[in-house]
């Protein structure tokens, strides 16, 4: 057990047990909330399905998809969730400058499709394919921007405990790996909802 | 507190699963193929529309397994069964939803959608 | 600067309104003053607004609960007035435009701000002492939940002052809800008072989920649970599959007003069904969230004052679980008119008749529990008795409308709303007087007072069948809902008759008014001393009223389905403080949660209004809240030993003296 989490609650493997038992219940308490995203985004992949071919008049998927680009999303965040990986190895192994080199390899993976995403909905807005243009387009811009937005909110908190440890110098300790390990599940998480999204919106869609 | 080096996936005091270096290699390998085969599915234009789309549904199926069985861990084992038991659940309502909205609006919209074989009828002001 | 705010938002030429309003600002002003007067604000600040504890989390959940169930009375008092007198030529003293306000104000604040907080905070009173845990699982969230939904109650009233509410119901159907139709402020305060009260909901469903499957006192199993904690098992499970469903739907009705987005527009390619099924695809869920809590104070209340184990525990927890599940595949029964087929509708109608079962048969297992018991009559038990009448024949008429054939006549009618009523009133707000008069000792130390209780609960009963059973006949007769104004003259004697019953109602919540009143100034005649006063069966009414704050000395070891009942007849009870109890850790409170909430509240006023840079203001606030608290190690500390101990020896002193003093009165 991790030394510096024992010695925060003065030595007492009563304590330390009690203060791990409740770490367990965050990352129980956490994979929960995962699932009830997994319900909201469930909601945005049905307005995709029942949306799917209301076009009004507008272009369809394969008139506006380029997947080439979405290729390179998936990469970026396919790379970024091994990354991230490697991290939590570092983690268990308690060497911090491992988790930190590899948290910002991850990081800017992760903001490397942020752009590449932001590079395509200006592209598709400034042709006047936003969402407003239909239902088709409002249920893309929906479910894409909405794990768009779920991913930069993991950046963010990246971006929070690598301050929190690197600058601030918060230790590896219960605490810290607990969230380590929550926001693993996180990132992993979006990238499974990242197939669905390619797989779903992206390769079906081009194919009307 | 040691653990022992296994193939992957071996799990520490608190019943977390952790994964090796060899379960992300893995995964990473093993993902790259089936997202290969899917955007090669539909990009290459060499199966049928149907084929194409049961292959694809086929592959992000396999890949989410791949995902949660080698970067989430989740296995079978009793401390995970409570993860393993709410994802089942989630997956059921997803299911639910999804599927039973696409019944209830396929079916509305099919007994709205004009359905007369010379299309609509003219109105009243285009009768002669 | 700020938006479309501007000064004409204030409806001065509004008299009904503005009226509201200053009942409303005198209230608030009255309270404002009582704090001042008493220097109350820095112990309102260290003991109720930071505080973690659900004991008193729960308390106030209850006591918003409480005064809105006021608000929305009122609504409803309005409505019955107006159709009193709104017929043939007159058109009553409320126009459309207000009317449509009142009954959709009326829906959102009846089920939102006081059926769901009543729950939740029955939930946070007793499950953590049913389980025999120290709090629940995330106290810092369960404190965050409260505020949001507080901030979003705060935000429905206060477009009585600024602006309007939505005039589309208490689901804001579009395309009248788009904002082509409803160009107003209203529909956006339905929106964002729903969405940031239902993130504090989803949070709680995570909380007590995590509670009870991970915080049970050693040796209590599954099927060693009190029923109540069953309940609210299969509640949060509910909850946390249902309310993404809102958020979601809600989000797309958002993006629809702000960005001109087409999810259910008329333009566009949008599709208005769709919001319907999504939205019911939540509700009802919802509504089950709402009873299946009652049902579980029921089972409580049932055994307790019985003197006997509820009948066929089993059955009971595999009924809430059936329902549970079931819950999921009967949506479509609020929308067999929107246009499915006879295959869908068949489907949907098969189910929900088919959900009536095992309520069936947690009817009877209450009925077997009393047969043969030595049935006490108090407020709790009367309330439960009259549930069990009015929800079997509210859950009957809903049997009816499950045929479409049958719902096809009477949907959105009069009937409808009778119905709905029938089974909340009857079975939600039945269930929560129980609940308020049975655990009320609990939670602040004497009970309350049983004559008022008994009145309030006679006019509550009769009231709601003069008021609601003229609805059914309107029905059949052909009122719709959500009228203000009608034709037919047959129909005025009804709605005197309805109007009668509202005015009953209101007897029953003067009455139930007195009974806190009366039971405050005579609270120490009506004292709980043990911390026992029903003779309870499980482990709240093991220790002290109201309980320490860290609730068990020692966690309790269960080896029964009725932890104290068990205790009681082997004689295990503890009487005295013993040598040594273990440090107890325990979290510190924290203003986090409801500086969280405000900049919720004011990110949701900036929305409303479209004032863009307040709201992105907020936004920033809430995040770096959070990040500052997750830098702060110091959040939880060690009670010592002694204290326990000191705290526990006064308790059982004061048990000591006061029955000493009994036994000599007697």
């Amino acid at each position: 057990m991790p030394t510096d989490a024992v010695a925060a609650h003065g030595g007492h493997d009563h304590h330390h047990d009690h203060a791990q038992e409740q770490m367990d219940n965050k990352v129980f308490g956490f994979w929960l909330y995962l699932m009830t995203d997994c319900v909201l985004f469930a909601t945005a992949f049905a307005g995709v399905a029942v949306n799917g071919h209301s076009y009004a008049g507008g272009p369809t998927g394969k008139d506006i998809f380029e997947l080439n680009g979405v290729i390179l999303e998936t990469a970026c965040l396919l790379i970024s969730s091994v990354t991230y990986g490697f991290a939590m190895l570092g983690a268990y192994r308690h060497n911090k400058s491992q988790v930190m080199m590899w948290l910002a390899i991850t990081f800017l993976f992760g903001l490397g499709f942020i752009g590449l995403e932001v590079k395509e909905f200006v592209h598709l807005v400034s042709e006047g394919n936003g969402p407003e243009r239909s239902a088709f387009l409002s249920s893309f811009f929906l479910l894409v921007a909405t794990h768009g937005c779920h991913v930069t909110a993991g950046l963010l908190w990246m971006g929070t405990l690598m301050f929190q440890m690197g600058v601030m110098g918060k230790p590896l300790n219960t605490t810290y790996m607990s969230r380590l390990t929550m926001l693993s599940l996180f990132w992993h998480f979006l990238d499974i909802v990242w197939i669905g999204v390619f797989t779903v919106v992206y390769l079906l869609g081009s194919m009307t | 507190m040691a653990h022992a080096q296994s193939g992957h996936g071996h799990t520490d005091a608190a019943g977390q699963s952790h994964g090796s270096f060899g379960s992300y290699a893995v995964g990473f390998v093993v993902s790259v193929i089936l997202t290969a085969a899917a955007f090669w599915a539909v990009m290459s234009h060499t199966l049928s529309p149907s084929s194409a789309v049961a292959t694809i549904f086929v592959l992000a199926v396999v890949q989410i397994s791949v995902h949660l069985v080698f970067f989430l861990h989740l296995n079978f084992r009793s401390e995970q069964r409570w993860n393993v038991t709410a994802f089942a659940f989630a997956v059921l309502v997803v299911f639910i939803v999804i599927g039973g909205s696409l019944w209830i609006i396929h079916n509305m919209t099919e007994r709205m959608m004009d359905h007369t074989p010379n299309g609509p009828l003219p109105t009243l002001q285009e009768q002669p | 600067m700020l938006g479309k705010l501007t000064w004409s938002a204030i409806p001065l030429d509004n008299p009904i309104e503005m009226g509201a309003v200053g009942l409303m600002g005198i209230v608030v002003l009255i309270v404002l003053g009582f704090v001042a007067r008493y220097n109350l604000w820095l112990y309102l600040w260290k003991e109720w607004i930071t505080t973690i504890d659900h004991k008193k989390i729960g308390i106030m959940y209850i006591l918003m609960a409480m005064v809105m169930l006021l608000r929305g009375f009122v609504d409803a008092i309005m409505m019955r007035t107006q159709l009193a007198f709104s017929h043939g030529a007159s058109h009553g003293y409320l126009p459309p435009e207000h009317y449509d306000q009142i009954f959709s104000a009326h829906g959102v604040i009846m089920i939102f701000f006081v059926a769901m907080p009543f729950v939740i905070g029955f939930m946070n009173v007793a499950v953590p002492l049913q389980i025999g845990a120290r709090d629940v699982a995330f106290p810092f969230l369960n404190s965050i939940s409260f505020w949001l939904t507080f901030v979003g109650m705060a935000l429905v009233n206060l477009s009585l002052a600024i602006g309007e509410f939505g005039q589309a119901g208490w689901l804001a159907y579009p395309p009248l809800s788009e904002l082509k139709y409803s160009p107003g402020s209203g529909i956006d305060y339905w929106i964002w008072s729903l969405q940031i009260s239902g993130i504090g909901t989803l949070l709680t469903g995570v909380n007590f989920f995590v509670t009870i499957i991970k915080m049970r006192a050693p040796g209590m199993t599954f099927m060693r649970m009190p029923v109540f904690v069953w309940t609210i098992l299969c509640t949060s499970i509910l909850i946390m599959a249902a309310f993404p469903v809102l958020t979601a739907t809600i989000g797309m009705l958002t993006l629809d007003r702000y960005l001109d987005f087409h999810f259910f527009s008329n333009d566009g390619g949008g599709n208005q069904m769709m919001y319907v099924n999504l939205i019911w695809a939540w509700g009802h869920p919802e509504v089950y969230i709402l009873i299946l809590p009652v049902f579980g104070v029921f089972s409580e209340v049932v055994s307790t004052y019985s003197g006997k184990r509820l009948f066929a525990y089993t059955s009971m927890v595999w009924a809430t679980v059936a329902i549970t599940f079931l819950s999921f595949v009967v949506w479509l029964h609020h929308f067999f008119t929107m246009g499915s087929g006879a295959d869908v509708n068949a489907f949907f109608g098969i189910s929900t008749m088919i959900i009536a079962i095992p309520t069936g048969v947690k009817i009877f297992n209450w009925l077997f529990t009393m047969y043969g018991g030595r049935v006490r009559y108090e407020p709790a038990m009367l309330w439960t008795i009259g549930f069990m009448v009015t929800f079997t024949i509210g859950g009957m008429t809903g049997v009816m409308m499950a045929v479409p054939g049958i719902d096809f006549v009477v949907h959105n009618s009069l009937f409808l709303i009778a119905h709905f009523h029938n089974v909340i009133i009857g079975g939600v707000v039945f269930g929560c007087f129980a609940g308020l008069n049975y655990w009320f000792p609990k939670m602040f130390g004497f009970r309350l007072e049983s004559k008022w209780g008994t009145r309030s609960f006679w006019f509550w009963l009769v009231g709601f069948y003069f008021a609601f059973v003229p609805l059914y006949a309107l029905g059949f007769m052909g009122a719709t809902r959500r009228m203000e104004h009608y034709d037919n003259p047959a129909w005025v004697p009804y709605m005197w008759v309805a109007l009668f019953g509202a005015c009953l109602i209101l007897c029953g919540i003067i009455c139930s008014i007195l009974q806190i009143v009366v039971s405050i100034r005579d609270r120490k005649q009506l004292m709980d001393v043990t911390g026992d006063v029903w003779g309870g069966r499980t482990l709240e009414w093991a220790i002290s009223s109201p309980p320490p704050f860290y609730n068990f000395a020692t966690t309790p070891v269960v080896g029964d389905a009725e932890p104290l009942w068990d205790a009681k007849q082997r004689g295990t009870i503890e009487r005295e403080a013993r040598d040594h109890y273990e440090d107890i850790h325990m979290p510190r409170n924290t203003g986090a949660g409801f500086i969280i909430a405000v900049f919720a509240g004011v990110f949701g006023f900036a929305m409303i209004w479209y004032i863009w840079w307040l709201a992105i203001i907020s936004v920033i606030g809430i995040v770096l809240t959070l990040i500052i608290r997750t830098c702060n190690d110091d959040i939880d500390y060690y009670v010592p030993g002694e204290e326990v101990k000191r705290i526990e020896k006064a308790h059982f002193l004061k048990v000591a003296s006061l029955e000493t003093e009994k036994q000599h009165a007697d």
